[in-house]
């Protein structure tokens, strides 16, 4: 294993714009709204970034193509400016981008962000797209809920799990992160629902109802990153690093090969296998405070805490439904709310999930603050469908963790 | 023409859906109340996603079952209802079974004989030693409450004519042609115009067809009393009567026309009773196939001893079988675009077919043609320059494997809501292969509250999508329940 990036970057500053249905706002101005606040918080000038990135996802139907709408939205000073995409973990790859770009010596203090306008596609939910030209003659131009429903039906076969117990248990997911999301100003849905509400939704795509999915919603979300020593030069002393940033990318094996089940992400364990080595982690279950996952949908955030070896195979749904996730819970997941209700501004959400650990280490928080200090804070940002994905894990930490 | 050419196989295909009649009347009774008298029994009705090609596919697999597809040197498509102007049909289900480059294909039109006609020639060439599988299809548009909509059906039959082990020689065939226009479609119409049926039958079915048969008889040197099955795909009732009182032949060898279970299926209807014909026909027993559409054809074929042991897949009562009952006529009218319904933004959704990658592809799309690493056997779709096998990546080591044959198990499955289809909810999921392979396959005739991981099930050839911008239909391998 490569030799990592533990402790090498630091975020200097984070801004997140409020997510939700803008139908007053362009993407420039959402990406104002957020880097407004990381500039602010990093404590340095516009013309100290050396480099930029921008993630995004659905570039077509909203911000355009390249990294051109990033550097005109902000005016950066000249710099090299980069467009990235890598379905919904766009937001982290982002992030990638910039934190290697520190990490290597190319550049003192880098800049990541991730927007996305949805709401002026006129419909709900997102939008269909092309695949590429061979996926649109043999594959399957499905919803995004139809994609991961499937994990579902999978998943009970596998364990042997009967169809009301999973849906409770997803249920539970739903619930809890709208409990959440009514406590966090800057979510798109912040109210909160019951367990009846949720089981009796209309379907959307079996066995998946209208509260096992996520919101659409347009936003944006921003970090500065430097090196720790430069951060402490610029006088900051409490400094958040990064203890491990791994993406894996299927290479067709689930979706052609022979093995995979269709109930987890093969990409999933494998990145957190490798972001556990690099952050030095050994009991995941017990050493991480936070986890901010991609819960594009209840059934994939079900699964995803056993794909992040915290909970053990067929067993997630019963963690899920002990309350082991819950804010108050041992190991609180999506505690800002989640996709779920902080909402999904696609190329945003992975730097909002980092937006929110950073704001929990350092206690920034507000009323959904955790109690006990956190260590070890997870996100992870999820792209593609479950037989073919892009999984990028993010650990942060106070420095001296 | 030798009397060792004739009848190598035959196979049919008839689409799942049976429309009621009694609920075609239920909602058009109002205003053709004259129809009330035909609103009894089903007609098969062909799904969105199933044209002419798709249907004659199907029934080209049904007749091939267990033939060695190398041994066909030409496919001909007879239909009034051809989905291409200009692109060759034929050419489409040759490649949908893979059949080598080296075969010949052609489009035949034109009339109610369309099937019969092209029948007579693929015999002809079959006389010079050549393997013809003549395959027959129609998908009429018949206009709402019309008589029409009432007697009509979806269906595909193929014949194998050829030489060797014959399960029917051909005796004769005798041909008539006059310009007695009983009803017609110009070029670029959707809907048929009818004359008077009192006419058509007087001077069309009574003179006209019956000294046609009366004429074929003599030619063959046959009597009328020597047939035992005397096929007459015409939907009027009382004419197959009328004509074997005129010629001859006993009321009891008279062929059941489908009109109860069925309708009738165009031009693709005489070759689909036919294959009826020979499911059950003995050895010796003479069968008279005859067609009318501005003249006559006549056939007259003689079953032989290995009648017995030749059986397609499933036939035109297997098939029969295969039925879901619907009264949905607002369906109906929907998946023949008689009907504009508000299908909401995801229905627009744009896919440009780049031909060029389509010609490509062209034996994993139209064939579901796969790989198999030479190296380690693992079998894959598509197929790739590097095999999928995570222990040996092994580069440019894969042969075709083709999987359209192969039954698939359920993997994951949903039934989506929200993704557009103009038959939602739009079910699909991961299938494994028997024997290997996989894919993320939409499934085809099934029922969105019965689908279970483990389900069997079988590939079937059907419409992916409609470009309705520029006119073209991507077609793609479905996976519909075992059958």
């Amino acid at each position: 294993m490569a030799r990592g990036i533990k402790n090498k970057v630091a975020i200097l500053g984070m801004g997140c714009a409020k997510f939700g249905e803008h139908w007053d706002k362009d993407e420039d101005q959402l990406m104002l709204e957020a880097y407004e606040e990381a500039i602010a918080d990093a404590g340095i000038e516009t013309s100290q970034i050396d480099a930029a990135w921008l993630g995004a996802a659905f570039d077509a139907v909203n911000i355009g193509p390249s990294g051109i709408p990033l550097s005109i939205a902000l005016r950066l000073n000249d710099i090299g400016v980069t467009k990235v995409e890598n379905y919904c973990a766009s937001g982290t790859e982002s992030f990638r981008g910039a934190v290697y770009a520190v990490a290597s010596g190319a550049a003192d203090i880098a800049l990541a962000m991730g927007a996305e306008k949805l709401k002026d596609t006129g419909y709900g939910g997102l939008p269909v797209r092309t695949r590429g030209t061979m996926h649109d003659m043999i594959g399957i131009t499905g919803s995004a809920p139809g994609n991961f429903a499937q994990l579902a039906a999978a998943y009970r076969a596998e364990h042997g799990i009967s169809k009301d117990d999973l849906k409770r248990a997803m249920a539970h997911v739903s619930v809890k992160s709208h409990a959440n999301g009514s406590k966090n100003p800057k979510a798109h849905l912040r109210n909160e629902v019951t367990m009846d509400q949720v089981l009796n939704a209309p379907m959307i795509a079996e066995p998946l109802g209208l509260y096992d999915c996520c919101g659409v919603s347009d936003g944006a979300a921003c970090a500065i990153v430097t090196t720790p020593e430069i951060a402490r030069s610029l006088g900051k002393t409490d400094i958040v690093t990064v203890k491990a940033l791994q993406i894996c990318s299927s290479n067709g094996w689930e979706m052609q090969g022979s093995g995979w089940n269709g109930s987890y992400f093969h990409t999933t364990r494998v990145a957190a296998t490798r972001a556990y080595e690099e952050a030095g982690i050994t009991n995941p279950r017990k050493q991480l405070s936070l986890l901010e996952v991609h819960d594009c949908f209840s059934i994939t955030e079900l699964v995803t805490m056993e794909d992040l070896h915290i909970s053990d195979e067929g067993q997630g749904w019963k963690d899920v439904l002990d309350g082991f996730f819950d804010a108050d819970g041992q190991l609180p997941c999506q505690i800002d709310g989640g996709l779920k209700c902080f909402g999904h501004p696609i190329g945003a959400s992975g730097i909002r999930m980092l937006y929110e650990n950073y704001l929990q280490l350092l206690g920034r928080a507000g009323e959904r603050q955790r109690k006990e200090q956190p260590i070890f804070a997870l996100s992870h940002n999820l792209g593609g469908m479950p037989n073919q994905n892009v999984s990028s894990i993010a650990i942060v930490g106070l420095a001296d963790a | 023409m030798t009397n060792n050419t004739g009848i190598l196989g035959f196979g049919a295909y008839i689409p799942m859906r049976r429309l009621q009649r009694a609920a075609i009347h239920a909602a058009n009774g109002w205003f053709a109340g004259s129809l009330g008298g035909l609103a009894r029994g089903e007609k098969a009705v062909a799904s969105w996603d199933e044209d002419v090609v798709t249907m004659a596919v199907e029934a080209a697999r049904d007749c091939l079952e267990g033939y060695d597809r190398n041994a066909v040197d030409a496919v001909w498509l007879a239909s009034t209802t051809h989905v291409f102007a200009d692109r060759q049909n034929a050419g489409i289900v040759k490649e949908a079974l893979n059949l080598a480059d080296a075969t010949g294909a052609m489009d035949v039109a034109g009339s109610m004989r369309a099937g019969t006609s092209s029948l007579i020639a693929a015999l002809q060439t079959a006389a010079t030693g050549e393997t013809v599988l003549h395959c027959a299809a129609e998908r009429l548009m018949p206009r709402p409450a019309s008589e029409r909509e009432m007697l009509s059906g979806d269906a595909a039959a193929a014949i194998l004519v050829g030489q060797g082990e014959l399960i029917a020689n051909l005796i004769g065939s005798h041909s008539v042609t006059a310009d007695f226009v009983d009803h017609f479609r110009e070029s670029n119409q959707s809907h048929d115009y009818d004359w008077e049926s009192r006419w058509i039958r007087d001077e069309g079915f009574a003179k006209l067809m019956s000294t046609a048969i009366i004429e074929a008889l003599d030619k063959f040197g046959v009597e009328g009393s020597a047939i035992d099955r005397f096929i007459v795909p015409v939907a009027v009732r009382k004419v197959p009567e009328l004509l074997a009182k005129k010629t001859g032949i006993a009321e009891k060898a008279i062929a059941d026309t489908l009109g109860a279970t069925l309708g009738h299926s165009g031009a693709a209807h005489p070759t689909l009773m036919l294959a009826h014909a020979l499911e059950s026909a003995k050895p010796g027993e003479k069968i008279l196939l005859t067609s009318f559409g501005q003249g006559c054809d006549i056939l007259l074929f003689e079953a032989t001893a290995a009648i017995s042991s030749m059986k397609p897949r499933l036939g035109v009562s297997g098939w029969l079988a295969r039925r879901r009952e619907d009264s949905n006529y607002m369906k109906y009218l929907f998946f023949r675009n008689l009907i504009d319904l508000d299908r909401g933004m995801r229905a627009e959704h744009d896919q440009k077919q780049p031909l060029t990658s389509l010609w490509r592809n062209r034996k994993a799309v139209l064939a579901l043609v796969g790989g198999r690493c030479t190296k380690t056997g693992t079998i894959q779709f598509p197929k790739s320059e590097i095999s999928v096998n995570p222990n040996d990546h092994a580069i440019r080591t894969q042969e075709d494997y083709p999987l359209a044959e192969v039954s698939a198990t359920i993997m994951t499955y949903t039934a989506d809501s929200l993704t557009y289809s103009p038959d939602p909810p739009n079910c699909y999921g991961n299938i494994e292969f028997e024997g290997g392979g996989r894919m993320m396959a939409e499934f085809a005739d099934v029922d969105p509250k019965a689908i279970e991981v483990g389900d069997k099930m079988r590939m079937m050839f059907r419409i992916k999508a409609i470009d309705e911008l520029r006119h073209f239909r991507r077609y793609f391998w479905k996976a519909a329940p075992a059958f």
